[in-house]
């Protein structure tokens, strides 16, 4: 059982690194990015392209991707999806649900239906593990993930609270209109949100990746196990975001324990059980689903 | 020439038109009370000021620099703050995080966090709490030192006294005598027209968006006010 709970836990930290991005556009720009996972894929595409055309490891090649997720990130919220929320809130929805098509549909005309990974790029940190006592196997990839979700959400976190621009990424969030009335430029917060959400999706891709096979639709899988650990843990909270990874993995490690197929079934039982209870507590609006308002940091 | 000017400004709510042709000018470092009923306009035309309202028509001027499609962020690097109407600040926040932002247009000036804590005393030991857990005094007193944090030219001011107890509104009154000491700029939308008069320059009355009333603060007589307020006052032709 203890190592179904480690094993939970690590799974976990990667769940919290690819609902960061997802919980992050939501509480800044309000805006749920259903190209959220389709954008994670390509990311991995890229870093797996740059790998085998030109041998660069998926590590080095975070250096070139990055940069471009944040690119790409800046380029939407300021051509696409800024435009797309002045039509009211179900607008930016279903602009992301397009994009999302968009995408998958333009990484399987480029690559095909075949499926990929950046495993054999990392040589053998893939599989290697560390043996704890009691015949625990703690996976060395995994618990980099970990260290990387941890380190990127309290970064985050310090980054929103002791900064002049996390400030007003959070008064922009707050309340638009009055942070421009104290000297925020809110389209700027925006894109700059939008830029970081980005980088979060481009190091989760990454790991999807390192960890996994992918192919031009596993961005909705990605999206949906983003969207669950973001209601689990209340979107909004950084912190939040982790524990509701952790919970999601959780719940999936020890369903897959009871039955074959309770994997899945567990994390969504989990994910359901929550949402109820969320949905209850918030009068049955998506506002207060997704943004508790006893939450008090972003 | 002014160094705040308005020229035949006229701002819409969709098909209501909550400003119509309003032209006045305010001296640098004086103080323009600007009073009338509810739904006059007042709000509408400092937010227009501010840049938080685009007018139709019409336009703004500060130091001759016309505003007119400036946003308002851009605006408060320009000089002018704003204190709003409910003082809308960011609950989330504490109240030093809110001063902090007042600085974000990075204006030059001799406003710090801690300056604007002597200047309100009552929020030194409430720094770290949240805004949303203050006083409607403190809270007011965070709005204003927020708006002081950018260093402004020109303070424009939604009711400040609005819900607070007369003895809050005092000690704010103090704070803004200190502001009117030393050279601010101010445009004072206020309610209570006694605490209007004794604070301000010029005043204008405003009613359906209209200015029914410009006069000395010193020499109008309160009635000649309450009149213009309730539109029983005949319209003089004050310049601007």
């Amino acid at each position: 059982m203890s190592n179904q709970i480690i094993q939970g836990v690590l799974l976990g930290g990667y769940y919290a690194l690819i609902a960061c991005g997802l919980s992050f556009m939501f509480s800044v720009m309000r805006i749920i990015n259903l190209a959220h996972g389709s954008l994670a894929v390509f990311a991995a595409y890229a870093l797996w392209w740059l790998a085998s055309r030109f041998h660069i490891p998926p590590f080095a090649g975070l250096l070139i991707v990055l940069p471009l997720m944040a690119a790409i990130g800046w380029v939407l919220q300021r051509f696409l999806l800024e435009r797309s929320a002045r039509g009211g809130a179900l607008l930016p929805i279903l602009t992301t649900f397009g994009l999302a098509i968009v995408i998958d549909n333009m990484l399987f005309e480029q690559f095909g239906a075949d499926t990929r990974s950046l495993a054999p790029f990392i040589g053998s940190l893939s599989y290697d593990s560390w043996e704890w006592p009691g015949s625990i196997y703690v996976g060395k990839l995994a618990v980099i993930i970990f260290i990387t979700a941890v380190a990127l959400l309290g970064g985050l976190q310090l980054f929103l609270s002791r900064t002049g621009l996390g400030r007003a990424i959070r008064a922009t969030s707050e309340d638009p209109d009055t942070s421009g009335l104290v000297g925020v430029d809110a389209r700027r917060a925006n894109a700059i949100a939008a830029t970081i959400a980005m980088v979060t999706v481009g190091l989760a891709g990454a790991f999807l990746g390192m960890r996994a096979t992918f192919d031009p639709y596993a961005g909705a899988p990605q999206l949906l196990f983003a969207f669950e650990a973001a209601v689990i843990g209340g979107a909004g909270s950084l912190w939040g975001t982790l524990v509701g990874g952790i919970v999601l993995a959780l719940a999936q490690t020890l369903g897959a324990q009871v039955h074959p197929q309770g994997f899945l079934i567990g994390g969504h039982a989990v994910f359901l059980i929550v949402l109820f209870v969320r949905l209850s507590v918030s009068g049955f609006s998506l506002r207060g689903l997704l943004n508790p308002p006893s939450r008090s940091a972003p | 020439m002014s160094f705040l000017a308005v020229e035949d400004l006229v701002v819409r709510h969709g098909l209501l038109q909550a400003v119509r042709g309003v032209t006045f000018g305010v001296e640098r470092g004086k103080t323009l009370a600007l009073v009338g009923a509810n739904g006059a306009g007042k709000t509408t035309l400092l937010r227009a000021i501010a840049g938080a309202h685009q007018p139709s028509a019409g336009r703004v001027l500060l130091n001759g620099a016309d505003l007119t499609g400036v946003p308002s962020h851009r605006r408060v690097g320009m000089g002018i703050a704003l204190v709003p109407e409910g003082r809308k600040l960011f609950v989330r926040m504490s109240v030093e995080e809110n001063l902090l932002l007042g600085r974000t247009a990075g204006r030059p000036g001799d406003w710090s966090v801690d300056k604007v804590l002597e200047m309100f005393p009552n929020l030194k030991p409430r720094r770290h709490a949240k805004t949303g857990h203050l006083s409607g005094g403190e809270q007011q007193a965070t709005a204003i030192g927020r708006a002081l944090m950018s260093n402004p030219d020109v303070l424009l001011l939604d009711e400040v006294s609005l819900g607070l107890s007369p003895l809050i509104v005092d000690r704010v009154y103090v704070a803004l005598q200190g502001l009117i000491s030393s050279g601010t700029t101010i445009i004072l939308v206020e309610q209570d027209l006694n605490r209007a008069l004794s604070v301000s320059d010029k005043v204008i009355c405003m009613l359906e968006g209209r200015i029914v009333l410009t006069a000395d603060s010193r020499s109008v007589s309160r009635d000649e006010v309450t009149k213009a307020y309730f539109g029983l006052h005949k319209q003089k032709a004050v310049p601007a």
